[in-house]
């Protein structure tokens, strides 16, 4: 047992137990506390698999602006407590359902493909050489410009939108 | 990985953290001592000689105080917020270099904890973390105004996040690397201050709001919010945000000498490393004056005038300052290097323009008032 595979299973057991801390909590802010500990996981995980660059965007974008601006908003409304008892009744039984299915399909997937071990034996090789953020830059802007432009204007796009809807009318106080 | 390179690295990284809280601590001395002779006061000269023992006298006082954990507080987050506040302070300067190599004990020691290939971006993830802390604080003292001071630290420092990555950004295409070393190699002959002057007065100014200093100390405005995020911490929960404000200056200060002002690199500075540290920590010292120089010169600004200024006025201009970076590259690259200097002259003319703006503007307010 090497010293990777000891701090891949203590982080997958921290990823697991954040996760299930989040959905059980009943405190809106320490729900989206444990969201946060749970993305740090997966960062470390990313750089455990040679991908500085996603771990590092994983913890910019993720864990700092998407779930501070949550934190405001929870906040900001003070929707900290959670009201007791199910809002939707059907929702659980349902959850539990569909949950179970994907369970399912994940696991047959897995055991389908157990004896396939080859291109997990060391994914890092390639992208762990000084040369990876270079290398991923020149595919992201040669390979994927398209893709990559056009969620830049999505994003424009978004932005615009929020700044029309918020924007107060003529006449209005 | 040798044991003698695990002990090197454990030295290395207790020695920084040893510098940084002794430098919190003088710090403050510092800052006190330059804020009196500004307004003609003395400043503290009763402890020590010149008062170089204030820092340990403040410390003693803080250590025997009552600690008071407000009633309805949640206790959890408010015992662990000032840890979540330092904690980024701290871990954030692992990647600044104070210097190449040297010899010491027969061994070649690197004069850096960790050199790694994101080493800008490792910087703006700690930094977006580092808002928690002051989130969290101000909202577990179940405190309106800590609440307020929450609110508003969450939506400035993200606000002027971005800013702050634009002004990496252009220091990154100049040095066309993000590990911390090169760029600190790329100013080899010309510092970045001099390639992006404009780009250097953004960072300057967005780091005054990520550390919440005046005339951007909203989070704490005593005034408005009797002291924001932190008006229910005593003792040395207190101390532990205080430390907290004082090493992201130091580090916002560290990073910003390695990024435009030519980090380590001087005069002599080949043939002597140790000259290395040294270099670093004048500049760090100059730095840390300019923050100190503005403290005790502006007022605080109104609040919807910060986040008016954040997105108005300096995403704008920071989003034309990466543009012309990039052109001017381009130029230089393509056609002859000498055209890297319509670098700094686009960028000081997209400055003089905002100002230009930023007059025009507040006269027309003054004329519509009278």
């Amino acid at each position: 047992m090497d010293l990777t595979l000891i701090l891949f299973i203590v982080l997958a057991v921290v990823a697991i137990l954040t996760a299930l801390g989040m959905l059980a909590s009943r405190s809106a802010i320490y729900a989206a506390l444990f969201l946060v500990l749970n993305f740090a996981t997966v960062a470390i995980f990313y750089l455990m698999l040679g991908a500085p660059f996603i771990a590092m965007a994983q913890v910019t974008v993720y864990a700092g602006a998407i779930m501070v601006l949550f934190l405001f908003v929870i906040m900001l409304l003070g929707a900290e407590k959670l009201p007791k008892g199910e809002v939707l009744p059907w929702q659980r039984p349902l959850a539990i359902g569909l949950a179970a299915v994907l369970l399912a399909e994940a696991g047959y997937l897995l055991f389908q493909r157990l004896h396939i071990t080859a291109g997990l034996a060391n994914p890092g090789a390639e992208v762990n050489a000084p040369e990876a953020i270079q290398a991923m830059a020149l595919s992201l802007f040669n390979q994927y410009l398209l893709p990559f432009e056009v969620t830049s204007v999505l994003l424009l796009v978004a932005m615009v939108g929020v700044i029309v809807l918020t924007k107060k009318e003529k006449g209005e106080s | 990985m040798t044991f003698a390179l695990l002990i090197e690295w454990l030295i290395k990284g207790f020695v920084l953290v040893l510098v940084l809280l002794g430098g919190f601590a003088y710090l403050t001395l510092y800052e006190r001592k330059a804020l009196a002779r500004i307004q003609v006061r003395i400043g503290p000269n009763r402890a020590g000689p010149w008062g170089i023992l204030q820092p340990i006298a403040d410390a003693i006082k803080l250590i025997f105080k009552e600690e008071l954990i407000p009633a309805k507080a949640d206790k959890l987050l408010f015992i662990l917020a000032p840890v979540v506040t330092l904690v980024p302070a701290l871990v954030i300067t692992a990647v600044v270099p104070w210097g190449s190599e040297i010899m010491m004990f027969g061994r070649v020691i690197t004069l850096y904890i960790a050199d790694i290939n994101v080493g800008v971006l490792y910087i703006m993830s700690v930094a977006s973390i580092a808002v928690y802390g002051v989130v969290l604080a101000g909202w577990s003292s179940n405190n309106k105004y800590a609440m307020m001071g929450g609110l508003r630290s969450s939506a400035q420092m993200i606000s002027y996040e971005m800013s702050l990555g634009l002004a990496f950004i252009s220091a990154i295409m100049l040095a066309g690397s993000m590990r911390m070393l090169d760029i600190v190699e790329a100013q080899r002959t010309l510092w970045f201050v001099l390639l992006q002057p404009v780009g250097t007065a953004i960072f300057l100014i967005a780091t005054l709001a990520e550390v919440n200093r005046p005339p951007f100390d909203m989070p704490e405005a005593e005034q408005e919010l009797t002291a924001g995020y932190h008006v229910e911490y005593s003792g040395m929960k207190f101390a532990l945000l205080f430390m907290a404000e004082y090493d992201k200056m130091i580090a916002i200060s560290a990073i910003g000498a390695t990024l435009f002002f030519g980090g380590f690199r001087g005069p002599f500075v080949d043939t002597y490393p140790w000259l290395g540290p040294i270099y670093m920590l004048l500049k760090l010292v100059i730095l840390l004056f300019g923050m100190i120089w503005v403290r005790a010169t502006f007022p605080r600004i109104r609040y919807d005038r910060l986040m008016a200024f954040g997105w108005k006025v300096m995403l704008p201009l920071s989003l034309a300052i990466v543009f012309i970076t990039a052109a001017g590259i381009l130029l230089a690259e393509q056609v002859n290097p000498l055209l890297i200097w319509t670098v700094p002259a686009l960028s000081l003319l997209a400055g003089v323009f905002t100002i230009a703006m930023i007059d025009r503007e507040l006269r027309r307010k003054e004329y519509a008032r009278a």
